[in-house]
């Protein structure tokens, strides 16, 4: 009980003495969902520059990147927010995996090791957001725990979420599968490596910030 | 060989957050699959993800990690709901069920209304000796 008071009044002050241009909004999600393709997508849609690289080997971005002051428009209205693009979040790390992918020994076990380091910064950053979007890769089961996990603890905290169905371009996207796993959550299927529906994920994003 | 190690909630219930995670990592740990009563708090589930990365090395590649909520009671309405709530506040979450599996033993875990599957390594696989 003095724990959710505490949290409750942290927030308010918070709140009270933030202004609306340090919105910070964050992308979460497992790793290869496709949260630094769509940071570049709404960086190269706002400001015409990508924010980060990305890979197809899971675990690309190991740290927190943030791209400060976007403004985003949508009919009449505009928002301003920092975008924290953070690094997946996943229960495991085995660098044997990167080895698989062609990675020396050496190069594997560092990131590995910074990976883990992602993680744990990911997961400490999620008291400072004030959106997030989940970003989900469609073909994949949505059903896993991290998810459950990240969803429950940003509820948690009152953090207002959107969820993005990532990767509609490809066959096995299953955007109604993603919905039955989050229905108290609004979800909406995007291609952010083709930019389909991104006026709708805009959209949600001012609906969700009120 | 796989070893279930079951966790009654009541070895869990006194302890900090920290306590849980530690015992809890540490069964993990010895390549034990660990079957809990119920479920941590969600902060916990996060914590419990943040020191499984401070731990892994190139023995202990982490966890899998599956909860199945007692559907049950959460489908429940009015007087029901409200004792499932106050007991979980009051008694720990003791409802439903929390695997965790070392990686090096469980490769995936796949929940199903009705079951539960863990696919688990072939031990054949396991480390070849230097």
């Amino acid at each position: 009980m003095i724990k959710k008071f505490k949290s409750f009044l942290t927030k308010l002050l918070k709140n009270i003495f933030k202004s609306k241009s340090q919105l910070k909004l964050g992308l979460y999600g497992p790793p290869n969902g496709g949260k630094t393709t769509l940071a570049n997508r709404v960086c190269q849609d706002w400001l015409g520059e990508n924010m980060g690289t990305t890979s197809s080997m899971a675990h690309e971005t190991r740290e927190i990147q943030i791209k400060e002051q976007i403004t985003i428009k949508s009919k009449g209205k505009e928002i301003t927010f920092n975008l924290v693009d953070t690094p997946g979040i996943a229960t495991k790390i085995d660098y044997e995996e990167f080895m698989k992918m062609g990675m020396k020994s050496q190069q594997a076990k560092k990131r590995a090791k910074e990976a883990t380091k992602g993680v744990i910064d990911a997961i400490k950053w999620l008291d400072d957001m004030d959106i997030v979007i989940i970003v989900l890769d469609a073909t994949s089961d949505p059903y896993s725990q991290v998810n459950i996990t990240i969803i429950g603890n940003l509820a948690a905290r009152d953090i207002p979420v959107l969820i993005v169905a990532n990767k509609v371009d490809l066959k096995k996207a299953n955007i109604k599968k993603v919905q039955a796993a989050f229905p108290q959550y609004d979800v909406v299927g995007i291609s952010a490596k083709y930019g389909n529906n991104t006026d709708k994920l805009y959209e949600a994003v001012f609906k969700l910030s009120g | 060989m796989l070893t279930l190690q079951i966790v009654p909630y009541s070895e869990i219930a006194d302890l900090s957050s920290v306590g849980r995670i530690r015992k809890l990592l540490t069964i993990a740990k010895q390549n034990k699959i660990v079957l809990l009563q119920g479920r941590l708090k969600k902060e916990e589930e996060a914590e419990l993800i943040q020191a499984t990365m401070e731990e892994i090395n190139k023995d202990f590649k982490g966890i899998e990690l599956a909860v199945v909520d007692e559907q049950s009671s959460k489908d429940a309405g009015g007087l029901e709901a409200i004792r499932s709530q106050l007991s979980s506040i009051f008694l720990g979450d003791r409802a439903g069920l929390t695997i965790i599996g070392p990686a090096n033993v469980v490769k995936a875990i796949k929940k199903d209304p009705k079951k539960i599957e863990l696919l688990t390594r072939d031990p054949k696989q396991k480390k070849k000796k230097k």
